[in-house]
């Protein structure tokens, strides 16, 4: 009973959110909606007894991609009018795309089985195994060859972006920390007596090979 | 007693005085680090610290409690209202809804979920939309900056923390927090995984803003950061929020480090000592650091917090992966 009402729940605020994200005005309320539609899928998953699934999803989609995706959206400068001028001439179009992609969404259900195997794979905990561990067993078995395709093309695109991006600007002062570290001799530790000067302890700075010794300011008293 | 663990209603009743049990020495704990804070760093510095309301000034964080709540919730003219106020609750939920998972001592859990760490983890990776949404609904641009800060800043140190998560449960084989914990009766991870320990202490000060990684809200720049156009009750959530968030990843560092409430050595005076007090003590330990830490070390430029991140930290800890792996894998330590 309560498992059922709380599905309802979920699911509910689910599909609302999901509308929310198309419909809302503001692109950044449509981020949070979204956000709001992962957790909410997250709570499906929880229900269905797939607790690890539920977890990733809100720890990779929530924690991670829109978090990037929200500091893009806020970063963008958006005319609200300009944005909405369009909306006429672009709806039979967008209209049209819709119901291809609900036609074809459809006619796959229609004619979708399961593989013969994966009956048994249908429960979230096979045989007492925790979640995590039953995923891993076939992640990493039967699936090892489409598993490391996937991470390599994930390193690709991540180099990609990474070489699409980088650019060499001449000109530009970079910190290499490394060679301020090895750096030696110009910093060095002294204990310094309390109340001595400057010139009681013998660390003015020798003058630089450019231009002539500095002259010699009177001070008077104070500090500077 | 039956009533209580067989009827739904029992369970309900018995899980909200679990929670109560759990939350007000958690909120308690708050208010006086707060005061903690101010007198550890009065003490490093040489100073008396809050001195005058109560013994020792200790009824101090009650009178800046009354004075929060006495001031005037202002929300700026152009802030998007809702989630201007939602921003700082969400932090305040978020910093205590992961402690359902924490376990005080053995089988002292609200929730002992299979994938407790996973829970966690989620939970405090989520702690950067507070800021976000914040910095965003003040619609001012030095709040604004500071969540722009503030989440590139957590994104980064994330990854390193979750591969210093996925080293420490290597060992473990188990994503449950209490077994966690009690795989290390032999020896705290704190010893074989040292660097690791290292790294995920300097990412948690990442991870909630403190110093000397707090340049979303670094003063001297941006004013107060993410927080600047808040006020009374709304500010005090933030504040709060920061506190039992500092709390919360003392705890996780207890949790995955140094043992949990497992007593130091298993002999005769320390083994006295029950779980929860040995929890809240490393708790303490952790904490006592954090503040050490934001009275000794000048604030990070920003593009060095980010070279931390991303060219020191995440190779780190990627090698120490592999090289954990590779270890156990070779000894047959690998647990099943």
């Amino acid at each position: 009973m309560i498992a059922a009402l709380s599905f309802y729940a979920f699911a509910a605020v689910l599909i609302a959110s999901a509308v929310m994200v198309v419909a809302s005005r503001n692109p950044v309320h449509s981020v949070l909606f979204l956000i709001l539609a992962f957790f909410n899928a997250a709570a499906l998953f929880l229900l269905a007894g797939a607790e690890f699934l539920a977890m990733i999803l809100v720890i990779v989609y929530v924690g991670a991609v829109a978090v990037l995706f929200l500091f893009v959206v806020m970063m963008l400068d958006i005319d609200f009018v300009q944005l909405r001028e369009g909306f006429q001439r672009y709806a039979p179009v967008g209209a049209i795309i819709g119901g291809i992609l609900l036609l074809e969404l459809l006619m796959v259900l229609s004619v979708s089985r399961l593989a013969p195997d994966a009956p048994p794979l249908l429960s979230p905990t096979p045989t007492g195994v925790t979640n995590a561990e039953a995923i891993g067993r076939i992640l990493y078995t039967d699936y090892i060859y489409l598993f490391q395709a996937s991470g390599l093309i994930l390193l690709v695109a991540m180099i990609g972006a990474i070489v699409l991006t980088l650019r060499e600007r001449p000109g530009t002062r970079r910190q290499n920390i490394a060679e301020q570290v090895a750096r030696s001799g110009s910093v060095n530790l002294r204990s310094v007596p309390t109340g001595a000067g400057l010139k009681e302890i013998g660390i003015l700075r020798p003058p630089s090979p450019e231009e002539e010794a500095p002259k010699q300011v009177e001070h008077h008293g104070g500090h500077h | 007693m039956g009533f209580f663990f067989e009827n739904p209603l029992g369970i309900l009743i018995l899980t909200v005085v679990k929670a109560l049990a759990l939350l007000v020495p958690l909120l308690v704990g708050v208010a006086y680090l707060t005061y903690a804070e101010r007198k550890v760093l009065a003490a490093m510095q040489l100073r008396k610290g809050p001195n005058v309301v109560g013994p020792f000034g200790l009824f101090q964080p009650f009178a800046d409690a009354i004075k929060m709540l006495m001031k005037e919730t202002i929300v700026p003219t152009g802030a998007s209202r809702v989630l201007f106020l939602l921003a700082p609750m969400l932090t305040f939920m978020l910093a205590m809804l992961a402690w359902a998972v924490i376990p005080v001592n053995d089988g002292w859990a609200i929730a002992d979920i299979n994938v407790g760490i996973l829970y966690l983890f989620a939970i405090s990776s989520l702690g950067v939309y507070g800021v976000i949404i914040a910095g965003w609904a003040s619609n001012s641009k030095y709040a604004f900056l500071g969540a722009l800060r503030s989440a590139a800043q957590m994104v980064s140190y994330e990854v390193s923390m979750g591969f210093v998560i996925v080293t420490v449960l290597l060992c473990v084989g188990s994503l449950n927090l209490t077994e966690i914990v009690r795989a290390q009766s032999t020896i705290w991870f704190a010893i074989p995984l040292f660097p690791m320990f290292v790294i995920f202490f300097i990412s948690t000060l990442a991870e909630t803003n403190r110093a000397p990684f707090d340049l979303p809200e670094g003063e001297s720049e941006l004013v107060a950061g993410f927080f600047v156009e808040y006020s009374s009750m709304s500010f005090a959530l933030f504040f709060l929020g920061e506190y039992a968030n500092m709390i919360l990843m003392s705890a996780l560092t207890t949790i995955l480090f140094l043992g949990g409430w497992l007593p130091p050595l298993d002999i005769a005076p320390f083994n006295w000592v029950p779980g929860p007090i040995w929890f809240v003590l490393k708790i303490c330990l952790c904490l006592f650091v954090f503040i050490w830490v934001r009275a000794t070390f000048p604030r990070y430029r920003y593009d060095q917090l980010m070279r931390l991140g991303w060219k020191v930290f995440l190779p780190f800890s990627l090698v120490w992966l592999v090289l954990t792996a590779l270890v156990l894998k070779l000894t047959g330590w690998l647990p099943a």
